[in-house]
């Protein structure tokens, strides 16, 4: 009878230092997306955005035609735009969280419908010379947009948007000269007491 | 031996070790042991995991990290406890109605501890890179 051979523990898996090091930062970004609500939402970009609607608000009440009161709030939606991505980004980086993976994404993916949807209706009503449901469809859309992209973020942010469609919702049953002052409550002060909150209670 | 790491990166590791691979990932694997620096509590892959999740929320439920992380019952209050114990979570105990619940949030030291151990981690990855 042969003797039985010694058991041999098998011979460890020798990994680099540095790929171990890239296998746990994998790891952290992985958990850190299934965990986490999209939280890159920019409240001091917020309000930021909502002071520039301000601005935009006064120059707009003073221009003589339709035509330039469109154009400035056109170059407001893009000033928004510049700023929402900047500050995202920024917040995003911060908090060492990818920008487009996992919830950010599907941010993005839930708000971008009906801002594109808001610029195809304007292109159209503007063609037709029909202006006045313009500030009503601009906030109920914006809204929209906010309550779909918020589902995937922190609660305070789909609540701002069902303050805007309300607000957008009021503003199509109000008489047309009340328009600015709707775009001011929304795109100015709601948008800058959310991007308080925001920044108060989420870091930024 | 060669094939095994990677042509790449026992290509880095023979020019930076020339006694060769074996011997290169070794003396990682002791440096890693002994790295001043590098959080061993927070190293370990569950509380890494319970750090990282408490990272990216306010608070998180017992229930919540348990299906998050797919693991049981006692392996997640045992790692919870030992972060718990270092004071980088704290833990709250209340009633949802009747039932118990078990509430985690990471603390300041907790997330400071957490930060420290990410710039640890990229440091090691910058410092082979530049080898």
């Amino acid at each position: 009878m042969t003797p039985a051979e010694p058991a041999r523990s098998p011979r460890p898996v020798l990994v680099p230092l540095e790929d171990r090091a890239a296998d746990n930062l994998r790891f952290i970004r992985e958990t850190m997306e299934r965990a986490g609500s999209f939280t890159a939402v920019p409240g001091w970009g917020g309000t930021a955005i909502g002071f520039s609607a301000l601005a935009a608000a006064a120059l707009a009440s003073h221009q003589p035609t339709a035509a330039r009161w469109i154009f400035i709030w056109l170059v407001e939606a893009g000033l928004a735009m510049v700023l929402a991505v900047l500050t995202v980004a920024q917040k995003a980086h911060a908090a060492r969280m990818p920008l487009f993976s996992g919830p950010g994404r599907k941010f993005a993916l839930s708000f971008a419908p009906p801002m594109v949807v808001g610029a195809l209706l304007t292109a159209a009503l503007y063609r037709d010379g029909d202006l006045r449901l313009l500030p009503g469809m601009w906030l109920l859309l914006y809204g929209t947009a906010v309550v779909s992209g918020g589902s995937f973020s922190v609660r305070v942010v789909p609540m701002m948007g069902v303050c805007f469609i309300a607000l957008g919702a009021a503003a199509l049953v109000s008489p047309a000269s009340w328009g600015n002052g709707y775009m001011i409550a929304g795109f100015g002060g709601l948008q800058i007491l959310f991007g308080l909150i925001i920044a108060q209670k989420y870091g930024g | 031996m060669r094939a095994k790491l990677g042509s790449a990166t026992a290509e880095r590791i023979s020019k930076s070790h020339p006694q060769g691979p074996r011997l290169a990932a070794l003396r990682g694997r002791a440096q890693e042991a002994v790295a001043p620096g590098l959080d061993r509590l927070i190293h370990e892959r569950m509380r890494l995991g319970i750090v990282s999740a408490l990272a990216v929320n306010p608070s998180l439920t017992f229930n919540e990290l348990k299906a998050l992380l797919r693991t049981t019952d006692g392996n997640l209050s045992v790692h919870a406890r030992k972060l718990e114990e270092a004071a980088y979570i704290n833990c709250t105990k209340m009633f949802d109605g009747r039932l118990p619940k078990t509430k985690y949030r990471l603390t300041a030291a907790g997330r400071r501890a957490f930060e420290r151990y990410l710039d640890h981690m990229e440091s090691l990855i910058r410092a082979a890179r530049e080898t």
